[in-house]
């Protein structure tokens, strides 16, 4: 028999999270595989809405988030494209007194993490903003916030990746992983890889391997539901969204416009987007954009996205099995956080340590509550 | 039938009216959803309501007339027993439910048992100069011609290939268009080689026969077997470059200010993709279909398809398969078969669409798409034009190892992304990948359709009073 592949260290997943850890691991010159069993960049990280955002994250992600967003600055000199990142600003809209109020309190905050968001609001914000629909009275702008390509953006990081050397394997899915007490063993169909450490980075399908661990958490799929208008003149000069959600819309140098909001359906494996969501996100979108009223919608899509309990990620170290990593149910906020995630990873794999506090991400905060849905 | 139980056919060409017209003798009430202004589809399309000129039947479908006049006759008389709703896109598909956008009001149609009779469209192959303005598809010239009574130009060119470019020349011809030359890019042998099979439908073997020497009569140019070279024109199209089969061949030019360009018809097969139903790649039609029973049943329970949408096969086909599928819904409802003279049983329908479809076999053997000239598309040639996306980029992309799939190769170049989705460059940007690759087309992954079907205004949403509010727990920023 063979001898198995060894590699210093396996990658489950080749979104955004896999695929740049997989490149600072790789370029610190550790041996890195990342196994992917569709295509790298193809799901949650490569259909989403595109958001590169700060803006209204809790307290105990800001470290993270400002840290990931020094990578977005470095996307050429990192992947070789920059993505279609733009720097445009995220508007984080208020439709009443108490929306403005809560901003004011997350821009203090924001500003002891070095953050320097301005609220805008009464006749000013119109002046500046006649393009926004009377329910927005206000708003927070984040002036380094912007919007990227998420097509592009997520399987560069594996072309980087494999560029500098890391073995990626496409079409790839990990039928059996376990730990020997030395390294770890794996299996992709009658194909056998050893480790010495293993990242999960498997998004919504992330609880599979955790479950090969005996630790699975409560996570739940959603499906995320977007569309996009054709080209439209340029009008919307920021990442928009609104406080309390439930819409968030963006508009790319061609003239669409990107429209997210509500969540379609699926059954785990494939996102549908839904026709009432959609119909409900058009309406609020007309609303809060009135240039939209005369536009066409062209395409609808969605994608699967692991959401937990409290909307935070698990990052860092696995409870029961040592050199293990898990880093994934992002909620729907990873984009951003997922190139600095990646270097979190490789700090931990090459120094043991990292300077970024991970305290509120630990999976060891699930352990009172039970699996709701073992995946 | 129960009032829960309600039938839905979406189309009134030929499937669609007979589905209809057999449902109705059961004793059912369908509602019939067309995008067009009036019943008969592509095939038998009518001149608008209000058109201020007139022409007759026979001027407008030539040796179809009579079936043209059976399937507006019969419709006609159906009104009154279905709930037609002309002018109505459905532009998604759901469970037991389809969006549809009427009159700027968009209405979900409740279905348990839908009949998709959606037909096809164009098949859309890339020349160089195919974008510019005086070239249409050769479905596109042929309805400027039934529905508007107008030609596409002074001096028309039709090209490409398939059985519709010498009808299309001869109804343009007889109408006293000038069309200057019917370029073939399949050869005369092909077609004599597919005549065993095409023999399986003699009289309609014989009306493509009788429309070339019909065409050479009246002095109408024919090149078999040309590669086409590009169209040329700075705003407008002026001529278009050929040149013949062998190694001797030198380029031709004639001047022309319209072409219609056609290479055969596709399936529309969204509406069923946005349904859920399992789909084949089918060799034929070059394309992934829904995979079907005999009876025209899809994967999905009370889902069914007839006509060109399930794998081109003509209107008489569809004509069939409209009757068998209605017979299938019957079955499945538990409702008797109508008995009398117009109404053929389900042994006697299938067989006459086995022998349609040898035929079908023999036709697309007599005209091949030339898909091996994706190999020598240049670079700077647009594939998809909602997107502006050519064909350089696209190799690029190949090349740099990107993609070896139609999905990723959407992802990452937005080809198929724009206003048509795909429909019409899709198959283009599939040949590519092939030939790049060397892949055949079936090992290179299917374009999946997303709603909405076509483009759809976003105003409809705010007007209308059964929008839903996002709930609480979804209101994701």
């Amino acid at each position: 028999m063979n001898k198995p592949l060894h590699y210093d260290v396996a990658i489950a997943g080749g979104g955004l999270v896999g695929a740049s850890a997989a490149l600072a691991l790789v370029k610190s010159g550790l041996r890195v595989g990342l196994f992917e069993r569709r295509f790298c960049g193809a799901q949650a990280s490569g259909v989403n809405y595109g958001g590169v955002r700060c803006q209204g994250r809790p307290a105990e992600q800001m470290p993270l988030a400002m840290r990931a967003r020094r990578v977005w600055d470095r996307l050429p000199e990192l992947i070789g494209i920059d993505g279609e990142f733009v720097v445009s600003g995220h508007l984080r809209l208020a439709r009443s007194e108490s929306d403005l109020a809560a901003l004011e309190t997350w821009a203090r905050m924001a500003r002891t993490h070095g953050l320097d968001p301005q609220v805008i609001s009464g006749d000013a914000f119109r002046r500046r903003y006649p393009w926004l629909g009377a329910a927005a009275i206000g708003g927070s702008l984040c002036a380094s916030d912007g919007h990227a390509n998420p097509r592009l953006v997520s399987p560069a990081f594996a072309r980087a990746a494999h560029a500098a050397g890391a073995d990626i394997r496409e079409q790839t899915e990990l039928t059996e992983v376990g730990h020997d007490g030395t390294r770890f063993q794996l299996r992709a169909g009658d194909q056998h890889f050893t480790a010495d450490w293993l990242i999960n980075s498997a998004g919504a399908w992330a609880n599979k391997i955790a479950a090969s661990f005996g630790e699975t958490v409560p996570m739940k799929p959603i499906y995320p539901n977007m569309w996009v208008t054709e080209p439209l003149p340029l009008f919307i000069t920021h990442n928009l969204g609104v406080y309390g959600g439930g819409i968030y819309a963006r508009q790319v140098a061609r003239g669409n416009c990107v429209v997210g909001g509500g969540r379609g359906h699926g059954d785990g494996e494939y996102g549908q987007p839904s026709t009432d969501t959609t119909r409900a996100v058009m309406r609020d979108a007309c609303a809060l954009l009135p240039a939209l009223r005369d536009a066409l919608l062209i395409r609808t899509w969605s994608g699967v996205e692991g959401e937990t309990p409290d909307s935070n990620p698990i990052v860092g170290a696995s409870r029961t099995v040592p050199r293990l990593l898990h880093a994934f149910g992002f909620s729907g906020g990873g984009f951003l956080l997922a190139p600095g995630v990646g270097e979190v990873l490789a700090d931990l794999i090459t120094g043991g340590e990292t300077s970024t506090p991970l305290d509120a991400f630990s999976i060891d905060r699930f352990t009172s509550v039970p699996t709701l849905h073992a995946l | 039938m129960t009032h829960e139980q309600r039938v839905v056919i979406v189309g009134a060409g030929p499937a669609g009216v007979r589905a209809a017209e057999t449902l109705v003798a059961a004793g059912v009430r369908p509602v019939v959803l067309d995008e067009n202004a009036r019943w008969g589809g592509q095939i038998y399309r009518q001149p608008p309501a209000n058109a201020t000129f007139e022409r007759t039947k026979q001027t407008l479908y030539g040796f179809e007339a009579r079936k043209a006049d059976a399937v507006h006759t019969t419709m006609a008389a159906l009104l009154p027993h279905l709930d037609y709703r002309p002018d109505t896109l459905a532009w998604s598909c759901g469970r037991g439910r389809l969006d549809t956008l009427h009159a700027g009001r968009e209405t979900g149609v409740p279905f348990t048992h839908l009949i998709i009779a959606s037909g096809a469209t164009d098949r859309v192959l890339p020349v160089p100069g195919w974008t510019l303005p005086g070239v249409y598809t050769l479905g596109g010239a042929q309805v400027a011609l039934k529905s508007q009574g107008c030609s596409i130009g002074q001096r028309v060119v039709l090209a490409g290939t398939g059985p519709l470019l010498y009808l299309v020349a001869y109804q343009y011809v007889k109408a006293g268009a000038q069309v200057v030359a019917v370029l073939d890019t399949s050869a005369l042998s092909q077609q004599i080689a597919a005549a065993p099979k095409l023999a399986r439908q003699p009289v309609t073997l014989a009306k493509g026969l009788y429309y070339v020497g019909w065409l050479r009569a009246h002095g109408v140019r024919i090149e078999r077997h040309v590669t086409l070279v590009g169209i040329g024109g700075e705003h407008h199209v002026r001529s278009i470059t050929w040149h013949g089969a062998g190694n001797r061949a030198t380029n031709e030019t004639l001047a022309c200010d319209a072409v219609g360009l056609g290479f055969g018809l596709r399936p529309e097969t969204q509406l069923a993709d946005l349904a859920g139903c399992r789909f084949r790649f089918d060799a034929q039609n070059r394309c992934w279909l829904p995979e079907l029973d005999a009876a025209g049943r899809t994967s999905v329970p009370g889902i069914y398809l007839a006509g060109d949408g399930a794998g081109i096969a003509g209107a008489d086909a569809a004509e069939l398969a409209g009757r068998r599928t209605a017979l299938a819904v019957l079955d499945d409802l538990g409702i008797a078969h109508p008995r009398g003279p117009d109404m053929p049983g389900a042994a006697s329908l299938e067989r006459r669409l086995q022998r349609i479809a040898v035929f079908r076999q023999g036709l697309e053997a007599a005209f091949a798409l030339p898909v091996d000239t994706a190999s020598q598309w240049p670079d700077e040639m647009t594939v998809c034009r909602c997107e502006e996306v050519d064909a350089g980029t696209l190799r690029g992309c190949i090349r740099s190892g990107g993609a070896t799939e139609i999905n990723r190769l959407k992802a990452l170049t937005r080809v198929g992304m724009g206003r048509c989705q795909g429909r019409m460059c899709g198959e283009a940007a599939l040949a590519l990948l092939s030939a790049e690759t060397g892949k055949p087309l079936e090992a290179l992954g299917r374009l999946r359709s997303q709603p909405p079907v076509k483009p759809i205004p976003l105003s409809p949403a705010l007007y209308a009073d059964d929008v839903a509010e996002i709930p609480e727990e979804a209101r994701d920023e």
